[in-house]
């Protein structure tokens, strides 16, 4: 049984995106993950680890030179993804922050992060 | 002489009274059958992994590595599926690995009520998670400056550059506005399915980067829903779709219920 994505309005249809039936690696990643229950087992990656790689490879999942020739190249000014990043003069302080969702919180909607994708 | 491999035990969910019989066509992460280990009235489905492979230096390399931690995840995620259609099971994140049987059912009795209650709250129940996205207006070229009409002495208009102040300003004002819009009806929708829904979870939006896709995620949201509720719930999504004509939607599903094996204060 697979889980296919079914766009509900096609008249919307996403730029770019073919009509397909496998699933979505980005949507697994984040549940197996992020998410289900969280087993410590006696073989540990240190979850700090984990979850930098988590961050880093959802970027990876998909081209990152695809994204960079649309000229989608945030996240690597994005202090909450890069350390190492600066942020820039543009950005407020509230673009910063990330939504705190992961796992299961309820919380507001990624306001942020949205704000966060595109130079004004 | 090969070394002998030095196994360890990777769990990919948690049930009740699971018989691995059904589950002999079904290969785990390292390739290997699956088996269950039994305690405290609850079932481990497991697999015995190459440490090697599947220990903590072999993972740290196989998560940094993009093809192999796509084959373990979509396997860990099949294994999962396999086993949903045995009975309720409550996924275990990845890595969840022991060196034996015995950490495992360690595991299983000092987490015995947790478990249970887990398997209780997915018990006969799926998953749905519905993605929307705002579509950023196009970006407005920027003037040339070469091309701002300028005095005989060759200084910019003052007209012009307040002109061309006044076009940036509109140009991000209709870009906050359009994002206003997208956010304000994903909240919308979001309240709308989390009424249809037995439960529901907001979740990070993934990254732009992720589908190279210019669009805003404005929503990544999972609904719990019973297994005979699942086919009004996508119905329900369908009709909204029109009231909600910024979003582009997407529904996925029927997960096993990866999303609500915690329980949170006050859900819905």
């Amino acid at each position: 049984m697979t889980v296919g994505a079914q766009a509900v309005n096609p008249s919307t249809a996403p730029v770019g995106t073919a009509g397909h039936t496998s699933t979505n690696l980005g949507d697994i990643l984040e549940r197996v993950l992020d998410r289900g229950l969280v087993i410590v087992g006696d073989i540990r990656v240190s979850l700090l680890d984990i979850e930098l790689l988590t961050i880093k490879l959802r970027l990876l999942v998909a081209s990152v030179d695809t994204a960079r020739e649309l000229g989608i190249d945030w996240w690597e000014h994005d202090p909450w993804l890069t350390s190492s990043a600066r942020p820039s003069i543009e950005d407020g302080p509230a673009a910063r922050r990330p939504s705190r969702a992961v796992g299961g919180e309820r919380t507001a909607l990624p306001e942020a992060a949205a704000e966060a994708e595109f130079d004004g | 002489m090969a070394e002998p491999k030095h196994l360890g035990v990777w769990v990919y969910g948690v049930g009740v009274d699971i018989d691995a019989a059904p589950l002999a066509g079904t290969r785990g992460v390292d390739g290997e059958t699956l088996r269950t280990v039994d305690a405290a009235g609850l079932t481990a489905v497991v697999g015995s992994v190459d440490l090697e492979s599947f220990g903590e230096d072999g993972l740290r390399r196989s998560l940094n590595d993009l093809p192999r931690l796509e084959a373990i995840v979509r396997t860990h995620h099949d294994v999962i599926q396999a086993v949903s259609r045995l009975g309720p099971t409550v996924p275990a994140r990845v890595p969840a690995v022991y060196d034996d049987d015995a950490g495992v059912e360690t595991m299983l009795e000092e987490h015995r009520q947790t478990l249970a209650e887990a398997v209780d709250r997915v018990d006969g129940r799926q998953e749905w998670g519905v993605k929307a996205y705002g579509q950023p207006p196009p970006v407005p070229a920027p003037a040339d400056p070469r091309r701002v009409p300028r005095t005989a002495a060759g200084s910019p208009r003052p007209a012009s550059g307040t002109a061309y102040l006044q076009q940036r300003r509109a140009a991000v004002s209709a870009r906050d506005e359009t994002r206003r819009t997208a956010l304000a009806e994903a909240e919308a929708l979001h309240s709308q399915l989390c009424r249809s829904a037995m439960a529901c979870r907001l979740h990070r939006p993934q990254h732009a980067a992720l589908t190279g896709d210019t669009r805003w995620m404005v929503l990544n949201g999972s609904y719990l829903l019973d297994d005979e509720r699942s086919g009004a719930f996508r119905a329900t999504v369908t009709r909204l779709a029109p009231s909600h004509a910024h979003l582009a939607i997407e529904l996925t599903g029927p997960w096993p219920p990866y999303s609500f094996v915690d329980p949170v204060e006050g859900a819905a």
